[in-house]
C-alpha cells in the first residue's frame, strides 16, 4: 500500500493532463457554487435554513478577520479573498475524508491510481494558493502605500544597514511562498498517509480518533492560512514606523 | 549504500521533531499560565496558542515532507 507524493493523472483534456486532485477540486467548486446559489435565492430579511447557516459562517469569519486585521475598512476590502481561502481549503480538506476518496480506482501496471484524492495533497494546489496569497499581499501593500513607497521597504539605498534589511525582507517574502504551500501540503498529505496506514493495520474502530484528528487538522489549516494572509496584509498595508 | 537513505530520513525527521516538540511545549505551557492568571481572556489566549502551535509545527512538517520525498527517490 503506497500513497504517492505526486498526484496521479487520470485523463487528458485537449492534451492537458488532469489529475485526481483536480477532479476533487472541481467537485468541491461545483458543490460550493450550488450551495451558494441555493442559499442566496429568495433571500429574506430574517434568514432561515441555508441562508441562516451561511450568514453565521460569514459573520464569524468577518469577526475573526477584523480582529486580526485591526481596521474595519481594510477587512471589508480584503474579505472576499480571505473568506474564499478559508471556505475553499476547509471544503476540499473535509471532502477528501469521505469514503471513496483514495480507495476507488484502477491499477496501471504496478501502481494503484485512485479516482479521487484530497486536493491539498498535491503540491500544485497548495503552491497555487500560496501564490494567490503572496501576490494579494503585494497588491494590498501597493494599493495602500503606493508603488515606490512600498518597494522602498525592500530596495532602499538610504544606508547600508537598511539595504541589507531590505534584502532579508525580500527573501522573507519568498519564504512565505514556501512556508504557505509546504505547511498545507504536509498537513493534508501526512493525514492521508496516516489514515491509509491505520486502515491497513486495524480497519475496525481504530481509525475513528484519527478521522477526528484529520477533521480538526483540516479546519485548523484553513483557519491558519486565512489568518496568516490577514496578518501579512495588515503588516504590508501599515506605514513603516507604526 | 541504499540503507543510508533510511538513516538520513530518520535523522531528518527526528531532529525536526525534537525542536518542534520543545517549542510546542513552551508555547502551551506559557499560554496555560497566562490563562490561569487572567481567566477572562481565555478565548483570545486559546486562539493565539492554536496559531502559535501551528506555526511551530510547520517546521516539523517541512522536514516530514522532505523526508517523504527522500524516501520516494
Amino acid at each position: 500500500m503506497h500513497v504517492g507524493v505526486a498526484a496521479e493523472k487520470i485523463f487528458t483534456v485537449f492534451s492537458w493532463p488532469v489529475s485526481n486532485t483536480v477532479l476533487t477540486a472541481w467537485i468541491a467548486i461545483i458543490l460550493l457554487s450550488v450551495l451558494a446559489f441555493m442559499a442566496t435565492r429568495n433571500m429574506k430579511r430574517v434568514p432561515s435554513g441555508l441562508q441562516n447557516f451561511f450568514e453565521w459562517v460569514i459573520e464569524s469569519l468577518f469577526g475573526i478577520a477584523e480582529e486580526f486585521m485591526g481596521d474595519r475598512k481594510k477587512t471589508i476590502i480584503f474579505f472576499p479573498l480571505l473568506a474564499t481561502l478559508f471556505i475553499f481549503i476547509i471544503a476540499t480538506n473535509w471532502l477528501g475524508l469521505l469514503p471513496g476518496f483514495g480507495s476507488i480506482g484502477w491499477h496501471e501496471g504496478e501502481e494503484f491510481v485512485p479516482l479521487l484524492r484530497s486536493t491539498n495533497a498535491d503540491m500544485n494546489t497548495t503552491l497555487m494558493l500560496a501564490v494567490v496569497s503572496v501576490v494579494s499581499i503585494q497588491i494590498g501593500g501597493i494599493m495602500a502605500l503606493g508603488f515606490f513607497k512600498y518597494w522602498n521597504k525592500f530596495i532602499t539605498f538610504k544606508n547600508p544597514m537598511a539595504f541589507f534589511i531590505g534584502l532579508i525582507e525580500l527573501v522573507s517574502e519568498a519564504a512565505k511562498l514556501i512556508s504557505f504551500s509546504f505547511r498545507l501540503f504536509g498537513a493534508v498529505f501526512a493525514g492521508e498517509v496516516l489514515l491509509t496506514v491505520i486502515a491497513s493495520l486495524a480497519p475496525y474502530l481504530l481509525p475513528l480518533p484519527f478521522y477526528g484528528l484529520e477533521i480538526f487538522i483540516g479546519g485548523i489549516q484553513a483557519l491558519v492560512f486565512m489568518l496568516l494572509t490577514t496578518v501579512f496584509i495588515k503588516l504590508a498595508t501599515t506605514e513603516a514606523g507604526h | 549504500m541504499p540503507e543510508l537513505k533510511f538513516l538520513a530520513v530518520a535523522i531528518a525527521i527526528g531532529s525536526a521533531a525534537i525542536g518542534s516538540g520543545i517549542g510546542l511545549g513552551m508555547i502551551v505551557s506559557k499560554s496555560v499560565e497566562a490563562s490561569s492568571r487572567n481567566p477572562e481572556a481565555h478565548g483570545k489566549i486559546f486562539t493565539m496558542m492554536m496559531i502559535g502551535g501551528i506555526l511551530a509545527e510547520s517546521l516539523a512538517i517541512y522536514a516530514m515532507v522532505l523526508s517523504f520525498m527522500m524516501l520516494a527517490k
